[in-house]
């Protein structure tokens, strides 16, 4: 906690009135119409939206096993460029994060680098082969307090595996967080399956692959009454289904990435492996759905699925390359570009998709507290009246993989604030010692 | 712009280009005509024609692509190939007259040369021009010729046949220095 | 044109204007001229990442009557089966000097991604990437038919060509759909609905799972090569059943037009896609779509690689 007293005069905050926040001892200490404080550093505002600290519900921080492209340090270093305060380190590393051990050493990474609150997500089943349940029950009580289980990268396509999961974590106030992928429909597969597909010669990974299995799992979770939490939605056909899930009272959640929400699957065209992932861009017709469902809430929250990669897995021909994008540091603009410029949410229904609904998938106590007085002082500004051009050589994560490259995006991210000490200044990562 | 050769000039030049090759020769028994398209071509067959009415039987006669020859592709877009075709009786051990409508560096003859080499071994290659404009890059010189037109490199000569353009005149363009 | 990586990358014009020059070129070689000055000089790589006998000779055999030097790369026992990447051993190549790379690999896009990303300068010619596209088996066969059906015009209008088997992984399905329609056939598309791809309903085509009934209205049938793995993945119950319903056999020849011809890019499956007795038939024109290829393989290097950028003109 820092001793630090900042002064942010005149922000927007939460996209209303212009007013003035004080942050001292770690908390936000006041919020008013005009606050005076002779020991804070003053931080001028004016113009800027003032938001609760981001919380991304899925990230991937790549260490242990993969520290060529990402460790820990240089994911959190990346996440408070894009305004976060907490990211939730996915479980397909290597070792595969299915103990006490692995998580709690995830957890204390996250603590050593200090620039935001690292959550581990425990895998679902052994070394993530959808088999074996991993052990759960260590990693909810480990030092790392682990209530989101996911073998995302891998889909839980075994029917009876996923029940006794869903079952399973109720004891720990716990969620599965599902990839939804029927492996069957899906071998080999590197782009939607479409019209672009069958000109490009690439093999599809058909829609219905991930509506079939949010179909199932929803009506799995009404049976044993647990949450369920479906990752990266991307069909209109799920979104429908989750939809339906939700009006008869179904625990389940949703969640979509920034990509999903702007690119579709003609940008394959290039065959230029920035635009490989999974699961895959789809049609404009999926992009529409996807952007009303997270206006009306059928998708509680935008989650970045940051993925690195070394560039040697991107540098090649498109069935060779690795799937995945980069995106802590271009989220908020995209939502700005996609969402807030539409009028399809507002900066406070922002505040909700990105940090209040995701801190509470994830029993983050610590985070969504959305600005009140007295809470941890997590805070992101940005000023949308600023827009930049993505540089993928310039990007603080240690991978290039960015779709952005060339891209002007409006609105810029200029400040982070995590427990209270500035994390980003003037859109420049603050590099200190850590606690 | 001035008219060089009128209509008229144009056919009074190829009937004597017609009778000199046929003497120079002693006859046409031996002689195969080759033009160079595009307008090399059409002179060639209207040469072959008066040939042949002059001796009174077929000339051998076609026509003689030089485009995949030439020594400047590269500094230009990719030219059309035009048709070659060599009658049936070949060049091996004949005359073959070449027929050009412009004989000017010479490159083109040079790799009209070149091709010929790849049809077979003629016993001797003479060479027969509408116009010789004169600033020849290249030893080469022609046997038979319609006009001597002396030209600066900056004025350019321009052959209109009936076959392609519907009248047959040639014209100078430009100023002589 | 610096690069022929799709059928897209031509205009109509373009590829009436290659035919006409592997027209013209084929005369050449008919004749007593086996060789031509014209590449002499440049150097042609023949960039085999996945196996071909005929498609690369039929490259070596038209840069080489052109007078270009060839330099074959061939995968098996190369440093790329080795684990190099397609990127190092473009350099390498290009460090040796080459004007024109002719690429054939097993993955999609991989002819796009050698001249996109400029690894390599100079020309890149798609000799068949993955299930994408093979443009100059699309020039070739458009070649025959206009050489057979053609009667003398420039283009393919009016004529109605089926094309039968595997069009899911089919390249040169791809690339003959878009340079045939483009030429103004028609073009039927025959196969199981198994192996016709999602999306196809986009395509300049017609589909249809009954090939008797098609077999009367077409003046040729171009069969694909079905390869024997699609069994197992369940595209088809067994050999059997496909020959009985998409196999090219004599019963099915007898209702073929006086006039219709048969194709196969090859190499050929005899007795599945296609019998024996069809293949050596007087309607088969499968062995000179070989020597065609030549020619207009010819043709595309000529045009790709004789002439050079704008200048202002030389004289003759």
């Amino acid at each position: 906690m820092s001793v630090q007293r900042f002064l942010l005069k005149g922000g927007n905050v939460l996209g209303g009135k212009a007013a003035d926040l004080l942050i001292a001892e770690g908390r936000i200490a006041e919020i008013s119409a005009s606050i005076s404080d002779k020991d804070a550093t003053v931080i001028d505002l004016k113009g800027s939206i003032v938001l609760p600290g981001l919380v991304d519900l899925h990230t991937h921080l790549r260490e242990p096993g993969r520290e060529d492209s990402e460790t820990v340090a240089s994911a959190s270093r990346a996440g408070a460029k894009g305004g976060f305060t907490a990211l939730s380190a996915m479980a397909n590393t290597s070792p595969v994060a299915d103990t006490a051990g692995v998580v709690e050493q995830v957890y204390r990474l996250g603590q050593e680098a200090g620039f935001v609150d690292v959550f581990p997500i425990g895998a679902v089943t052994q070394g993530l082969a959808g088999e074996q349940l991993s052990e759960i029950g260590a990693m909810a009580d480990s030092v790392a307090r682990v209530r989101v289980f996911s073998d995302d990268g891998n889909c839980v396509f075994d029917p009876l595996v996923m029940r006794r999961a869903l079952e399973y974590i109720k004891k720990f106030d716990g969620v599965i967080a599902q990839h939804a992928q029927e492996p069957r429909l899906t071998v080999g597969s590197q782009m939607n399956e479409g019209i672009v597909s069958s000109k490009l010669g690439l093999k599809g990974w058909p829609a219905i692959a991930e509506e079939a299995i949010i179909a199932r799992d929803v009506l799995l979770a009404d049976h044993v009454q647990s949450r369920l939490h479906i990752c990266h939605v991307t069909t209109a056909g799920g979104v429908e289904i989750i939809r339906w899930a939700k009006a008869r009272g179904i625990q389940v959640t949703a969640e979509v990435t920034p990509h999903h929400l702007l690119l579709t699957d003609d940008l394959a065209s290039s065959y230029d492996p920035v635009f490989k992932v999974n699961p895959p861009l789809r049609t404009s017709k999926d992009v529409v759905a996807l952007r009303e469902a997270l206006a009306d809430g059928t998708i509680d929250i935008v989650a970045t699925d940051h993925a690195p990669h070394t560039s040697e897995t991107k540098d090649c021909e498109w069935a060779e390359a690795s799937f995945g994008m980069i995106g802590l540091e271009t989220a908020l603009s995209i939502v700005n570009k996609t969402m807030v410029e539409s009028g399809l949410l507002d900066w406070e229904a922002v505040a909700n998709r990105m940090s209040t609904a995701p801190a509470l998938i994830g029993r983050y106590a610590n985070h969504g507290q959305n600005l009140t007085v007295g809470s941890p002082a997590h805070i992101t500004v940005i000023n949308p009246t600023k827009s930049w051009v993505v540089d993928r050589d310039l990007v603080v994560s240690k991978s290039r993989n960015t779709p952005y490259h060339g891209y002007e995006l409006p609105g810029l991210v200029t400040h982070t604030f995590f427990e209270g000490c500035a994390t980003m200044i003037d859109s420049k990562v603050v590099d200190k010692m850590a606690k | 712009m001035s008219v060089a050769l009128s209509a008229q000039d144009i056919s009074r030049a190829l009937t004597r280009i017609s009778h000199e090759i046929l003497e120079r020769n002693h006859g046409s028994s031996d002689i195969t005509v080759l033009g160079i398209p595009t307008r090399g071509a059409h002179l060639a067959a209207r040469i072959a024609a008066i040939m042949s009415s002059i001796e009174g039987k077929e000339i051998a006669h076609g026509t003689l692509d030089i485009t995949l020859y030439r020594d400047d592709l590269r500094l230009r877009p990719p030219r059309t190939i035009m048709p070659t075709s060599i009658p049936p009786i070949g060049v091996q051990g004949r005359d073959v007259i070449l027929i050009d409508d412009v004989l000017y560096s010479g490159r083109t003859i040079r790799a009209a040369l070149d091709a010929l080499g790849e049809v077979g071994r003629p016993r001797t290659v003479q060479l027969a021009v509408l116009v010789d404009r004169g600033h020849r890059q290249l030893p080469i010189r022609a046997d038979f010729v319609g006009k001597n037109l002396p030209t600066s490199e900056k004025q350019t000569v321009k052959v209109s046949l009936t076959e392609i353009d519907g009248v047959d005149e040639v014209v100078i363009e430009g100023e002589a220095s | 044109m610096r690069h022929l990586l799709s059928i897209n990358d031509l205009s109509a014009a373009d590829a009436i204007g290659i035919l006409d020059t592997a027209t013209e070129l084929a005369r050449i070689n008919d004749g007593q001229v086996k060789k031509l000055p014209t590449l002499r000089g440049r150097t042609i790589v023949n960039l085999f990442a996945e196996d071909s006998t005929r498609t690369r000779i039929s490259f070596e055999a038209a840069a080489k009557r052109l007078s270009a030097d060839v330099i074959n790369f061939s995968a098996k026992g190369s440093s790329l089966s080795k684990g190099e990447s397609l990127k190092d051993t473009a350099q390498t190549l290009q460090a040796m000097g080459a004007d024109a790379v002719v690429i054939r690999h097993s993955a999609s896009g991989a002819a796009q991604r050698l001249a996109d990303l400029e690894w390599m300068s100079g020309s890149v010619i798609n000799a068949g990437d993955g299930t994408h596209e093979h443009p100059s088996q699309a020039l070739l066969d458009a070649f025959t038919i206009r050489k057979h059906l053609g009667k003398g015009a420039s283009d393919l209008t009016g004529l109605r060509i089926a094309i039968v088997g595997d069009v899911l992984h089919s390249r040169v399905a791809r690339s003959n759909v878009l340079l045939l329609s483009m030429l103004g056939a028609d073009v039927v598309l025959v196969a199981p609905p198994t192996l016709l791809p999602v999306g196809v309903e986009s395509w300049p085509a017609t589909i249809s799972y009954d090939f008797d009934s098609v077999i009367p209205t077409v003046d040729a049938i171009m069969m694909l090569r079905v390869q024997q793995e699609r069994m197992t993945d369940l595209f088809f119950p067994n050999s059997r059943e496909y020959s009985r319903y998409f196999g090219l056999n004599s019963e099915r020849m007898s209702l073929m037009a006086k006039h219709a011809i048969v194709m196969h890019p090859g190499p050929m499956n005899r007795g599945l896609e296609i019998a024996a007795d069809v293949a050596d038939s007087a309607r088969s024109v499968i062995v000179e779509q070989v020597t065609n290829g030549v020619n207009v393989r010819m043709a595309i290097l000529y045009v790709l690689l004789a002439g050079g950028p704008l200048e202002v003109g030389s004289n003759s």
